[in-house]
């Protein structure tokens, strides 16, 4: 265990960034220079101090570690930090992104780049803030303010329709969120605390679960985002930039996912219990549904962002089996899917810093200009299809699993997904980059660079490592999976009993 | 440790050559990726040797692959007869196709990729072989699929190549749905996907019941035919062969190695190795009968009209699986195993012999425009016939043995379903002794057709591609008479260890050796009417063939459009997925949600926000506003609360 409190350290250390990009000045053209320089360096001393925690962290238990308690707000109200197996990966996966996600931006965003970058590290330090919380309200806090950087990242830096995207994914999240902060207001007067760990050991009695989790799943839903209350995600991938993406996908989706992880779940498992065939019926539509939808996209960005629904659906089917399989391989998932989708997006604005134009019929036969690029967006097509071997498929093939041992037609339909996936991604690719190059604004593109590679490499060398070798990554949550699978079925044990009693 | 370089020496070769293919230049990745596979090829027969004849399975575990809760798998090697048989199989074929492909691609500007993908199959096509779980089977079973794509798209310029490789992919992904359903109701079953667990267990569950999609089932049966759907994809079975034949798109060596020889045999492969489990279900082993004995002989019939020289051994090759399949479920297991094994060496004789013709022709792959060419190419000619012979089954060659054991082993069934196997089987050897003789004739027999210019260029292919032609020569000659005692003798589990289980009353293949005369000499009278009937109309009366296909119209259509599956298909499931994709795309996401949810509701916001607030500009941040606002409420509550 360390003795210096590093999760505030690693949460708030893009802020000393800000700070010094606030400071210098200059020229346009120095300062955006310096911006740039501050927020790579920011961002990737803040991955090294990060991977700390996951060097330090005790795999045996399901306590949480790394714990800062301070006096906050009052009225029960802390400043409380703490990780478990289920939220530390989420806080690597955030701080490995950042860097790429600077240097995706290095050349392709030209206008108020201090402001650009700051807007990121504010978001970096949220979106870690979010995984750290064990207060309510500080998550909340963490949670909403999160929206805000990236509402201005879509609505500022964005494409042509961006103020349209940006005020549909505001809407969405914010009626969500408004819900479960009722729900959380509720809960305050019930329990008489905003602690995370209290609250879950806390039984909420039956009625009031399915509210709260009603109030909570809405939020995280959209979040996620589960059919239907998907279609704020098309346009809001469609509108940012790049970087903004892989964000997006990366980081934020997964927010929906770990919520239903540290609240609905072990607050409310009677909730979880009666709601989940609720769950795995929107999750298989959704797979299904915008799988079809994917597979007649004509703009990139969209096909992917419908591939992401999909995959998302698998997510939740996999946590709502309480299978240790089907949890564990969720969050596997929620982790590639966060590389692979964010590393799909890359691949997109890679092709569209060229041309400008994510219009799948104005590309074709990339290969023979960009064979390195061909071989890059191979593999990523290859690990969101899931091919065995890459990081796609253990997490997909987990909660199979976890599925099949829950319902025969959850698994089932599910699977259908997968076949449908290999054919959209293929037929995309193919549209892409295999074919005659004929155009003629085409014959001239450059392949990947230097800097394009070093945002690559990391990335497949993670979803290879995932995908031959997942150990370090699974042996991280066992502990606190099978504390909550113990805990969910204890919980549901306890209100069997009761009810029997009272008969 | 002689395993581990047999399976990972191929794919070393394949990244070296396919990360520094541009620095060691077309040569130096020719080399290492030959070497390689050649080095596993030999190390291949030794093991063979020493696991097949001395009987010393191992199981080599290399690391923990997937780890959560009671699912447990890890990497291994597990080395038993059947997988040493598979290894010979593999790597011989692999090594004389990367030597074949050193001269066949000499004009190709991607040789050092090429090469790199045939390693990279090579490799997935070991780990599938060597797997000791059903987890890594699916590796390797999803790996050389990939293989297979980049192959069949290896030029990628081409549309048509392109369509066939993801036909290939998405197809096999049909299959393997039912086989990643099987590997899902194994675990449920048997708490483990570990092949030693799962077999030792199975007897256990003979005759029990589980829900599968709200119906209850025999577990057995369910798990075998689960998996054999994936076995159909891979092994281009009726209803899930459509890929096959298109897959020759791809460069011939390829056809050779992975859509004759190799890959397409993985299905036979598994349900042999499932054997503990199939010997369960009597059910599951009729449905692959059936299947087996109606694809081989539906795939022959297509054969007979298709003109493209590659399309006919496509189909040959397709019909082939079905006598192996119908093998398999007769309980004729070592029957199966033992056709895949002389299969392999004949069947791609005659792809890179027909890919030495293409070669001659200025790549040319309609036989209506060849004709009269043996006098140029003498050797190729010779090799045709060879593979031909072993193919129709005549005696001494090896086709002859197997495939005659496999009918024979039908008949002595004694059931319906073998019945049936049984004649579908006659009546595909006459068929085949007819679309190879046909192949042969029109091809190098009759006037030339090919253009003047073309027939000057015909010239016989290099050593680099003969060497290898005259190795698998060997093979289609030999390999029937050499290994028919010890693979399917009286003492054939001598051989086969524990690797492939038979259970006492799967006497079929014993059975065959007491079956009456006339079941013996059928296929043989019929092999040889074919060769007659070919001669009698492409030699000498040609008009025969285009008065039949005027007088059959129907019949010739249907069969030339290969039984109008493709057109099936496209009609069921290609167009319907396209339009309600577009339909739930424009009218489930635009109309309903979008219009009922955010912009329904921003409509009207919009218009109470203007009447609200004389502010107009940037009505966007109302929300971020509305927000903090909330947020600020929100701590300013607990600040009071808390001071209470």
């Amino acid at each position: 265990m360390l003795d210096w409190p590093i999760l505030s350290t690693v949460t708030f250390l893009p802020l000393v960034g800000v700070l010094l990009i606030l400071l210098t000045s200059g020229k346009e053209e120095s300062a955006a220079r310096n911006a740039r320089w501050v927020a790579m360096w920011t961002t990737l001393f803040t991955f090294i101090v990060s991977l700390f925690i996951w060097l330090n962290f005790d795999t045996s238990t399901a306590a949480f570690q790394f714990v800062e308690k301070e006096p906050w707000l009052g009225g029960n109200i802390n400043y409380h930090m703490g990780v478990d197996g289920i939220s530390m990966l989420f806080i690597i996966l955030t701080t490995f992104l950042m860097p790429l996600c600077i240097l995706a931006s290095w050349e392709a965003i030209q206008t108020r780049v201090r402001e650009y970058m700051i807007a990121f590290l504010i978001m970096e330090t949220l979106m870690i803030g979010v995984f750290c919380a064990l207060d309510m309200v500080l998550f909340y806090l963490f949670f909403e303010a999160g929206l805000i950087p990236m509402f201005l990242i879509i609505g500022v830096w964005g494409g042509a329709q961006r103020v349209y995207a940006s005020f549909k994914f505001f809407l969405y999240t914010l009626v969500g969120s408004v819900l479960m902060l009722a729900a959380m207001i509720v809960m305050y007067f019930v329990a008489g605390t905003t602690d995370i760990p209290t609250l879950i050991s806390f039984n909420f009695d039956t009625h009031l679960q399915y509210w709260l989790w009603l109030a909570f799943f809405a939020s995280f839903a959209v979040k996620v985002p589960m059919w239907p209350v998907h279609t704020w995600l098309p346009d809001a991938h469609v509108q940012a930039p790049t970087a903004g993406s892989v964000i997006l996908a990366g980081v934020l989706l997964k927010m929906g996912g770990y919520g239903f992880l540290r609240f609905s779940i072990p607050m409310f498992p009677e909730g979880s219990d009666f709601f989940t065939p609720l769950v795995f019926g929107l999750s298989v539509v959704a797979i299904i549904y915008t799988s079809l939808v994917a597979l007649v996209q004509k703009d990139m960005k969209k096909l992917i962002a419908y591939s992401s629904v999909a995959h998302m659906g698998f997510i939740t089917i996999g946590i709502f089996t309480f299978t240790s399989q089907g949890l564990e391989g969720g969050i596997l998932q929620m982790l590639s899917h966060g590389i692979v989708s964010g590393a799909l997006f890359l691949c997109v604005g890679v092709v569209y810093d060229r041309i400008h134009t994510r219009e799948i019929a104005r590309y074709g036969g990339l290969v023979h200009r960009m064979p390195r690029y061909a071989v890059i967006f191979m593999i990523f097509t290859m690990a969101t299809i899931g091919l065995p071997g890459t990081s796609g498929f253990v997490g997909e093939f987990l909660i199979l699993v976890g599925a099949y041992q829950v319902s025969t037609f959850v698994a089932f339909f599910a699977t259908i997904g997968v076949i449908l996936g290999a054919a959209y991604s293929l037929w995309l690719y193919r549209r892409v980059v295999f074919g005659e190059l004929v155009k003629d604004d085409l014959k001239n593109i450059m392949d990947v660079g230097k800097r394009e590679i070093a945002i690559f490499a990391p990335l497949i060398a993670v979803a290879l490592w995932m995908g031959i070798y997942p150990e370090p990554f699974l042996n991280v949550m066992h502990a606190s999976v099978d504390n909550l699978m113990a805990q969910h079925e204890l919980a549901l044990n306890a209100s069997k009993s009761v009810l029997h009693a009272a008969k | 440790m002689m395993y581990v370089l047999i399976v990972f020496l191929p794919l070393l070769a394949s990244l070296i050559a396919g990360l520094f293919g541009r620095y060691i230049g077309d040569r130096g990745s020719q080399i290492i990726t030959c070497a390689a596979v050649i080095i596993g090829a030999l190390l291949s027969w030794v093991s063979l040797y020493q696991v097949a004849f001395n009987q010393s399975p191992e199981l080599v575990e290399l690391f923990t692959w997937i780890d959560s809760g009671d699912f447990d798998v890890s990497w291994s090697l597990r080395i038993d007869s059947l997988t040493a048989v598979m290894l010979v199989v593999v790597n011989t074929v692999s090594a004389v196709v990367h030597v074949y492909s050193i001269g066949y691609m000499s004009h190709d500007p991607h040789k050092s990729r090429f090469m790199s993908y045939l390693s990279l199959f090579t490799f997935a096509m070991l780990m599938l072989v060597t797997s000791d779980n059903f987890v890594q089977l699916y590796f390797g079973w999803e790996g050389v699929g990939l293989a297979s794509y980049l192959l069949i798209g290896f030029w990628y310029k081409k549309p048509s190549a392109n369509a066939a490789a993801i036909k290939a992919f998405v197809v096999n992904r049909v299959g393997d749905f039912g086989f990643a359903l099987g590997i899902m109701g194994i675990y449920l079953v048997f708490g483990s996907v570990s092949f030693d667990d799962v077999f030792a267990a199975a007897p256990d569950q003979v005759g029990k019941t589980f829900e599968f999609l709200g119906y209850q089932v025999d577990i057995l049966t369910t798990i075998c035919l689960l998996l054999f759907v994936g076995a159909m994809g891979k092994s281009a079975q009726i209803g899930l062969h459509t890929w096959l034949p298109d897959a020759m798109e791809g460069p011939t060596p390829v056809s050779a190695l992975i859509h004759a020889a190799t890959m397409v045999t993985a299905g036979v492969f598994m349900v042999a190795r499932c054997s503990p489990l199939f010997e369960y279900s009597p059910d599951a082993l009729v449905v692959v009968t059936i299947v087996g004995a109606t694809t081989c002989f539906f795939a022959a019939t297509i054969g007979l009209v298709q003109n493209d020289i590659k399309r006919v051994i496509a189909y040959s090759t397709c019909s082939q699986l079905g006598y192996m399949f119908f093998a398999l479920g007769i309980g004729a297991y070592p029957a199966a195993i033992f056709h895949l094994f002389t299969h392999a060496f004949f069947k791609a004789l005659l792809f890179l012999g027909a890919g030495s013709v293409i070669h001659a022709v200025s790549d040319e792959q309609d036989m209506r425009k060849m004709g009269g060419l043996w006098k140029h190419i003498k050797i190729t000619y010779a090799m045709m016939w060879i593979g031909s012979l072993a193919l129709a089954g005549i005696p001494f060659f090896a086709g002859y043995y197997s495939k005659d054991l496999i009918i024979e082993s039908a008949f002595a069934a004694h059931t319906g379903a073998g019945e049936y196997a049984f004649w579908a089987g006659v009546a595909a050897a006459l068929l085949t002794a007819f679309y190879s003789g046909r192949l042969i004739f029109m091809t190098f027999h009759g006037k030339p057709r090919a253009s003047k210019e073309v027939m000057d260029h015909v010239h016989e292919s290099p050593m680099v591609m003969l060497i290898p032609l005259g190795v698998l020569a060997v093979g289609a000659i030999f390999a029937g008479m050499a290994f028919v005692g010890p693979m399917t003798g009286e003492n054939y589990k001598d051989f086969w260890g524990d690797s492939i289980l038979l259970l006492e009353n799967s006497t079929a293949m014993f059975d065959a050796h007491h079956v009456p005369g006339w079941v013996i000499a059928l296929p043989l009278v019929v092999g040889v009417v074919g060769f007659a009937l070919t001669y009698q109309m492409y030699i000498r009366r040609t008009d025969i063939p285009a008065t039949l296909a005027k007088t059959h119209s129907a019949l010739y259509q249907f069969l030339l459009n290969k039984w109008y599956f493709d057109e099936l298909y496209d009609f069921l499931f290609v167009r319907p997925a396209k339009r309600i994709g577009s339909f739930l795309w424009t009218f489930g996401d635009g109309k309903i949600i979008d219009g009922l949810g955010p912009d329904g509701v921003s409509g009207r916001v919009l218009a109470l926000a203007r009447r609200a607030s004389q502010i107009q500009s940037g009505y966007v941040y109302h929300y971020a506003f509305a927000m903090m606002l909330g947020v600020a409420a929100f701590v300013s509550y607990f600040f009071f609360a808390g001071g209470q």
